[in-house]
């Protein structure tokens, strides 16, 4: 018992939070599956949960690297949807190529991280502030571009956007006794690439560990010889890249423009970020703890939502029940830890 | 969160001082404004006396509607003020506390009917009723963010997402609609008073919120919280309580703020009503040159502020922005005065100036 103690002292805080949210994760799985019947032990729901949310998790992920850099970027969802928009447009009214789509897709969210970079890092601007004008300006863009809710038809894009990828193994027999392949879409794909991609960041590379020491002390990293205003520029930078590149898989996902996408994306994003074990005031976070982050968030959604509860109003409580109760467990646990190193 | 202050070099004269005066953000942008408007389109300043459809007397202008509906924006401006400077960070749930406050303002006027012809209880009941539940959704905030040390921005988020559908649930998910006139007055005109009521009633919100500056403590005990939490409980503040009560505080301007925008419209629409506003007030508190981080704040300069947003707002609508469009325009207004107002920008410009200065004096030698 006092070697499992001495291990919990020992740990790093990114590291507790990161198995709380693990352990809590499975538990809730397996609550799932023995109170809503088999459907939850389907592989193929596990991979729906990954299909509907892999633009959630690329954009939980930038917003994890800001977070971590002691900032914070709401504009993930309003740059979704001007993405979703733009792209949606230029497919079907002008007839153009998914690969410039996915340019543009590309070039807005970098135009978004260079312009809000510049503002947080260099004129030491409120990241707050920053990216609730850049929220407004993209919402309000969206509209500008178009107004009308409209499905993609362009026939390259609607191929791509069907293109499924089997996964082996993991079928399963469909009510008539068919075998049926289970499979996930290209966006879980470029999703979990982004995962270990900056898992890797996060943990091997000096940018990497200049996020968490500007993050966790701004004063002390200047003195380490890191350039904070450096530090805080990339981190906006990637953020916004990695929106732009989470709008075109949303994009891709859904297949349409429209004004209402991605409505409060930013605020999932955030609260899977912090279910994650990624704290608001810097320093602690992990990549990995943001992925199961975004798979705790959408699996109480989809227990909601099978269990027959009236969506539109269960799904923001519930959502907001879960938040709070980890805020709780975080804070009651770092309190404790941090009593008990002083003992 | 600790911030590296770059405090402005001290400037001489009268325009230094004028520029280090926190109030002469808001009131720099808000002339602005006024002469962006008089330059284009002088009918701005216009203020016509009609009859409303009730045939009562009423003033009607841009200045009028920006006084009009400004005032809930400034009301939410005087405790989103205290909430910044006592915990550096905002409360982002008081639109969808003005959707739960305004619903059960609604559910105590009607009961179960949602069409009552008379109501259930007197106004002044349900607005006590309606402030306990503000309040007391405040102080839940209030207690995720002093008690359990959580950063406010995302202790309200809870509320924030969930605000919306608890306002839908106490009234069943139904549209109450009152039909009594007497209602419509908080947020409408008084019958023989040409100046609508909302701006009666922001008003009074100001002038007991300077008594309680003037005359407790509460302003400097939650500027000494904010500024630095451990030396302020060390000089004997409890900053536990003092966060706390900020929130109870907010909780109290949200449900004054339900109570004129329920009135203005007789009725309420779940996820319409109040939205983005926190938006709105958050900016107000910035406009105002209040650091967002915690600490010092000027009361004058947010609300000043709130009614400066509301003019940008009524001035872009002048120019027949659509109202989904609107937030793009503002963003660049926003980015525009946040980039002004910013030290290391004037700092900037300062030694700008006084590079040009030397060398024209230079010059003269």
């Amino acid at each position: 018992m006092s070697k499992i103690k001495d291990r919990f002292k020992d740990m790093t805080d990114t590291n507790l939070l990161l198995t709380i949210t693990i352990v809590v994760f499975f538990l809730m799985y397996i609550g799932a599956v023995i109170f809503q019947g088999k459907g939850f032990l389907k592989p193929q729901t596990f991979f729906n949960i990954l299909n509907a949310n892999a633009a959630l998790i690329i954009l939980s992920c930038g917003m994890s690297i800001v977070m971590i850099t002691g900032g914070i970027d709401i504009s993930v969802g309003g740059v979704t949807a001007l993405i979703s928009m733009s792209c949606a447009v230029y497919l079907d009214y002008k007839g153009g190529n998914v690969g410039v789509s996915l340019l543009i897709a590309l070039m807005i969210g970098v135009a978004y991280g260079l312009v809000q970079g510049f503002l947080v890092a260099y004129l030491d601007i409120q990241p707050f502030i920053v990216s609730l004008a850049g929220m407004f300006f993209a919402r309000g863009m969206t509209t500008i571009v178009n107004t009308n809710p409209f499905n993609v038809e362009n026939p390259a894009f609607v191929a791509l956007k069907e293109t499924r990828i089997v996964v082996p193994g993991m079928g399963s027999y469909n009510k008539l006794g068919k075998y049926v392949d289970a499979y996930v879409e290209i966006g879980v794909i470029v999703a979990i690439i982004v995962v270990i991609l900056m898992f890797c960041v996060l943990r091997w590379t000096k940018l990497g560990r200049s996020f968490y020491a500007v993050g966790g002390n701004k004063q002390s990293a200047l003195m380490l010889g890191i350039n904070v205003k450096r530090t805080k520029f990339l981190s906006h930078l990637i953020c916004s890249t990695l929106a732009g590149i989470g709008g075109y898989v949303y994009f891709l996902h859904v297949g349409s423009g429209a004004v209402t996408h991605a409505q409060g994306a930013e605020m999932n994003a955030i609260a899977s970020s912090i279910i994650g074990g990624t704290m608001l005031t810097g320093g602690v976070g992990n990549i990995i703890g943001t992925f199961f982050g975004v798979l705790s968030l959408s699996t109480i959604q989809n227990i909601v939502s099978s269990a027959g509860l009236d969506q539109a109003w269960w799904t923001g409580i519930t959502i907001a029940a879960m938040l709070c109760i980890f805020l709780v467990i975080q804070s009651v646990v770092m309190a404790r830890k941090k009593s008990s190193v002083k003992k | 969160m600790s911030t590296i202050s770059t405090k402005p070099k001290s400037q001489g004269g009268f325009a230094g001082k004028l520029l280090k005066n926190q109030i002469f953000i808001p009131i720099a942008a808000m002339l602005l404004l006024l002469l962006f408007n008089l330059i284009v389109d002088p009918s701005f300043f216009k203020i016509t006396m009609g009859l409303n459809s009730d045939g009562n007397p009423v003033l009607s202008g841009y200045l009028i509607t920006i006084l009009n509906n400004g005032s809930e924006l400034a009301i939410l401006a005087i405790g989103m003020t205290l909430v910044t400077a006592a915990s550096g960070g905002q409360d982002i749930s008081v639109g969808a506390a003005i959707a739960i406050a305004g619903s059960t303002l609604l559910r105590v006027l009607c009961g179960t009917n949602t069409r009552p012809d008379v109501l259930r209880t007197p106004v002044f009941v349900a607005f006590i009723v309606c402030c306990l539940v503000a309040m007391a959704f405040g102080a839940f905030n209030g207690a995720l963010v002093a008690i359990f040390k959580i950063q406010p921005m995302v202790a309200t988020l809870i509320l924030y997402t969930a605000g919306r559908s608890i306002a839908a649930w106490i009234n069943n998910n139904e549209l109450p609609i009152i039909s009594d006139p007497k209602f419509a007055y908080y947020g409408g005109f008084i019958p023989g008073i040409p100046v609508p009521t909302p701006f009666f009633i922001a008003v009074a919100c100001v002038i007991v919120i300077t008594l309680v500056l003037k005359f407790t403590n509460l302003g400097l005990y939650t500027q000494a919280v904010g500024i630095n939490e451990s030396s302020s409980r060390l000089n004997g503040l409890n900053p536990i309580f003092i966060k706390w009560l900020t929130f109870v505080v907010l909780g109290l301007c949200v449900a004054v703020a339900a109570l004129i925008k329920v009135s203005r419209l007789s009725s309420i629409n779940y996820s319409v009503i109040a939205k983005d506003i926190e938006m709105d007030a958050i900016l107000a508190v910035a406009l105002g040159g209040n650091a967002l981080g915690g600490g010092k704040f000027n009361m004058a300069a947010s609300i000043i502020g709130a009614f400066v947003i509301q003019m940008l707002t009524t001035t872009l609508f002048k120019f027949n922005v659509p109202s989904d469009a609107l937030p793009a325009y503002k963003a660049v207004v926003v980015i525009v005065l946040v980039v002004i107002s910013a030290p290391v920008f004037r700092d900037t410009m300062s030694g700008l100036a006084k590079k040009l200065g030397a060398a024209k004096n230079k010059g003269v030698a």
